[in-house]
């Protein structure tokens, strides 16, 4: 019998059970598996591993890696991880739970997912956010289809052509077979004001591709004028310091919150987040927690208005999302208990001074032209002068990743308070040495 | 110990701080149209009250690692260690998406491998690993079906047929994939009635969705019929794979017939559920629909990178050897469960079934509910089972013990289960007020619902 591990079962078990179940072997319990299904065959598998083995194989594939210092950006951000984040979340009672269905005994996670649908409304300023969906790409699909549904008869919706690539690709996916038609805009007043019959929604950046904190002034007039919904799309780190969605009179907020203190983790996994405006409650997709009392009148948390959600309204649910990112948004609710309002502008601060000294380096080594005029953060684009392939290897056999090529031709660099002014300064002496 | 009952934000002191970062020279701009005006809201917390906060909060939580979890459908098995280990490696940790492929040679290996391992498991020919969840690759895998239809110019099939008894999420992807559910009504006996199936079947069907074993636990028995009905029709086979379990080392999805498919890396491949994410929802194809992958972008990057390691993780410790029995222990588990309860509460479909069942409420009720039994549960420091799901019975009580369970745990819920019953009997009230012991009792859900607060907003 099995000696594995994770299997209890001793062969006496095994014989009792059976005896208990009134069957004569284990395969007798496949008695109704037609006989044409069995896999009779040898698994293509490797033999069982020891766990040190296994660990040998991982530290073997992790090797083959490198690990470079991140200066690139576009949707994954190299924050700092404070120690106490990896540490909080490895809690067996968070890590190995279920979506909190029982709330009697789930109230630390749903009370982390109301921290965490405050703290997404604080700073959105919209009131009313859900427990998180898979990544930000994900949530600005579901906040276009969201505009469809709330505008009931009408269909299109405007997309910036300055959105990350990421999320512009999963836009048209979602889109193209949800039957929503995308328009992607290169200049979204002038689109929008032109008219468009049947506008549903417009989504737009907060801190866009190139970095550029975006001016949406009278965007959201114009907008609500055509009866549409206005969609913020946002860097969550940034918000503590860039207007916000409902500053800018936004409807729907979206975005994907690892920049607040998730590991790059080769992509994922990440958390996206939605919030909207109190009109919109009942349209979002996705998980929500609420707050109520127990028949002892003490304040607990519930899953509320599940009446939206697809385990009860099947093919008319909001979305066909199920789950959410629960454990990566307990991740960014302890990185924002921990940063707090000061914690995260000193972020940006320090992202800011390394970003700039960064810029106005490369721009005077003469290998650069400048692209764009706007203001930035931590991210920025320049056009190259110089043999780019060659500029990537540079940085990279110096251990940095850097200046990855847009489709636009330009290069993008990102500069995070995890990297040091030295560093800075050694990537502008290694790209004056090119 | 007392109630906890205080939201960080409850905490918070001005000008305290949690966190430590170096001074920063310069100061950002505040005025301006582009700069936030408004004051932002968030904790002013130090470091310990973070830690003191969260850890108080987690001991209000049940995991599989505080005790017994048989929701069904939800495959609540053993979350190992080792894949954690794995998971948080600092090298892996570290790798932005848009690296170069050279750069990331271990990733790429570690993923390659994971599709080999999984195709083998499965007898499909590969995976795409986009999908961050279950109901995401049911997604991922409905719009591959439209690609191979649409490849072959054949643009009527705009239907896909759903069992009843189908998880929730099978109609709802396939509403968001922009396709018409046609419902297929199950027999007596539980399983897609085959008679019922055929007059649905012709050249406007997309596909079906099943699983298999279906949401009773049932293993479809005519499932190789359907699938040349469905074949002969022209239309696919998609497989969910949140009750791949019991088959796991048994039975494989592409010897069944199923073209397309999806696993939950976090139920049969061991990655914990994360108090309901982060999960993996893979999607594996057959040979002819190959040439489909790479699927559309249905995410930001490449998937959910750090729970495929720990899945890979899983399937090495388990080898070629150990998966034989995995499933069929899952089975036995749930058989023997459901042998030792059937007595006190109603079975509706008398048969073996496969890593999960579904009871009918109890044989003699005296007015205790599901839900009464569920909450009951709690106080002898179980999990409740999934409850009024699958919607076929009323009073449905859904039962998945998973292979890493002991006969001793197991003998104890079905003490506990008999002791409830019988409580039932004697003293109805005790479970209709229940659950006692647990730090909080029964929420009052229709006042949240009616009137939602749903943000933390500070008393003035």
């Amino acid at each position: 019998m099995a000696d594995f591990c994770y299997f209890p079962h001793t062969p006496e078990d095994i014989a009792l059970m059976l005896e208990r179940i009134g069957v004569g072997s284990l395969d007798e319990l496949y008695s109704d598996v037609p006989g044409e299904c069995f896999f009779k065959g040898e698994y293509d598998l490797p033999s069982a591993m020891s766990e040190q083995q296994v660990r040998d194989y991982f530290e073997s594939l992790a090797a083959k890696n490198s690990s470079l210092k991140v200066m690139v950006g576009q949707g994954a951000y190299d924050h700092y991880v404070p120690s106490v984040i990896p540490y909080i979340t490895s809690r067996s009672e968070f890590l190995t739970a279920y979506t909190p269905y029982q709330c009697e005994i789930s109230q630390g996670t749903l009370r982390y997912i109301f921290e965490w649908q405050t703290m997404i409304s604080n700073l959105t300023g919209l009131p009313c956010a859900n427990a998180s969906m898979y990544d930000g790409p994900t949530a600005a699909a579901e906040a276009v289809r969201m505009c469809v549904a709330a505008s009931k008869k009408k269909n299109t919706v405007i997309v910036s052509a300055s959105l990350l690539p990421s999320v512009l690709d999963v836009i048209r996916t979602y889109a193209s077979y949800s039957g929503v038609n995308v328009v992607v805009s290169e200049s979204i007043a002038e689109d929008v004001a032109e008219g468009v019959a049947d506008l549903a929604g417009v989504i737009v950046p907060s801190v866009n591709r190139y970095g550029i904190i975006e001016d949406h002034s009278g965007l959201a007039d114009l907008v609500h004028s055509m009866k549409a919904l206005l969609v913020e799309y946002c860097d969550p780190s940034a918000l503590a310091v860039v207007k916000s969605p409902a500053e800018w009179g936004a409807d729907i907020a979206v975005g994907d919150g690892q920049s607040l203190g998730i590991p790059l983790n080769y992509g994922g996994p990440y958390v996206g987040f939605m919030a909207c405006t109190q009109e919109l409650m009942r349209k979002m997709p996705g998980r929500i927690v609420g707050q109520t009392v127990d028949a002892q009148g003490r304040r607990c948390y519930v899953l509320t208005l599940q009446a939206r959600e697809q385990h009860i309204r099947r093919e008319k649910a909001t979305s066909n999302i199920c789950s959410n990112q629960s454990l990566m948004a307990l991740w960014c609710t302890v990185y924002l208990s921990l940063m707090g309002p000061k914690g995260l502008r000193r972020v940006n601060e320090l992202c800011y001074g390394l970003s700039h000294r960064l810029y106005e380096g490369l721009l005077a080594s003469g290998k650069f032209e400048k692209v764009y005029d706007g203001e930035f953060i931590k991210e920025f684009v320049l056009k190259p002068l110089c043999d780019v392939p060659a500029l990537q290897k540079a940085l990279q056999d110096a251990g940095y990743f850097a200046a990855l090529q847009t489709e636009e031709g330009y290069v993008t660099f990102c500069v995070t308070e995890r990297r040091s002014a030295a560093e800075v300064d050694e990537v502008i002496s290694i790209v004056r040495a090119l | 110990m007392k109630y906890y009952d205080k939201l960080i934000f409850e905490l918070s002191v001005p000008s305290r701080v949690g966190f430590s970062l170096p001074q920063s020279e310069v100061s950002l701009p505040k005025e301006g149209k582009i700069w936030r005006q408004s004051p932002l809201n968030l904790p002013e917390v130090s470091e310990p009250d973070v830690v003191r906060h969260y850890t108080m909060l987690s001991q209000m939580n049940f995991g599989v690692d505080t005790g017994f979890y048989p929701l069904g459908s939800c495959t609540m098995k053993y979350n190992p260690k080792i894949n954690e280990e794995i998971a948080s490696n600092k090298v892996f940790a570290s790798l932005h998406p848009l690296q170069s492929e050279d750069t990331v040679k271990g990733a790429r290996e570690l993923v390659d491998t994971l599709d080999s391992c999984l195709a083998a498991i499965t007898g499909m020919k590969h995976f795409t690993f986009l999908p961050c969840a279950g109901a995401h690759g049911e997604l991922t895998g409905l719009m591959l079906m439209r690609e191979y239809h649409k490849s072959r110019g054949d643009v009527k099939r705009t239907k896909v047929i759903v069992p009843d008894s189908a998880h929730g999420t099978n109609p709802a992807s396939a509403a968001v994939c922009g396709l018409e559910i046609v419902v297929v009504k199950s027999g007596e006996d539980g399983l897609v009635d085959v008679e019922s199936l055929k007059p649905l079947l012709g050249d406007d069907i997309a596909g079906i969705m099943m699983t298999n074993p279906n949401t009773l636990g049932l293993f479809e028995r005519q499932i190789t019929q359907i699938a040349s009905l469905v074949h002969g029709c022209g239309g696919l086979l998609y497989y969910d794979g949140a009750n791949m379990n019991p088959l796991l080392g048994v039975v494989r999805p592409g010897d069944m017939g199923f073209d397309i498919m999806h696993l939950n890396l976090h139920k049969t491949f061991s990655t914990p559920h994360g108090g309901g994410g982060p999960g993996s929802g893979p999607v594996g194809v057959c040979e002819k629909l190959v040439p489909f992958l790479p699927v559309p972008k249905v995410s930001g990057f490449h998937g959910n990178f750090a729970v495929m390691a720990r899945a890979l993780a899983y399937i090495l410790m388990l080898g070629k050897e150990n998966i034989r029995m995995a499933g069929k222990l899952a089975t036995l588990n749930a058989n023997y469960v459901k042998e030792s309860l059937k007595d006190c509460y109603k079975l509706p479909i008398e048969s073996v079934c496969k890593h999960e069942f579904v009871f009918d409420g109890l044989k003699e009720s005296n007015g205790v509910t599901t839900l009464d039994v569920a909450k009951r549960l709690l106080d002898y420091g179980f999990h409740a089972p999934t409850i009024y799901f699958p919607l076929l019975f009323h009073q449905a009580i859904m039962i998945e013990p998973t292979e890493t369970e002991s006969r001793q745990t197991i003998d104890e819920f079905i003490e506990v289960m008999r002791v409830i019953a019988r409580e039932a009997k004697e003293n109805p009230e005790l479970l209709h007020s229940a659950p006692h012991n647990t730090p909080i009792g029964r929420p009052d859900e229709t006042a949240a619902a009616r009137q939602p607060v749903i943000k933390y907003e500070k008393k003035s």
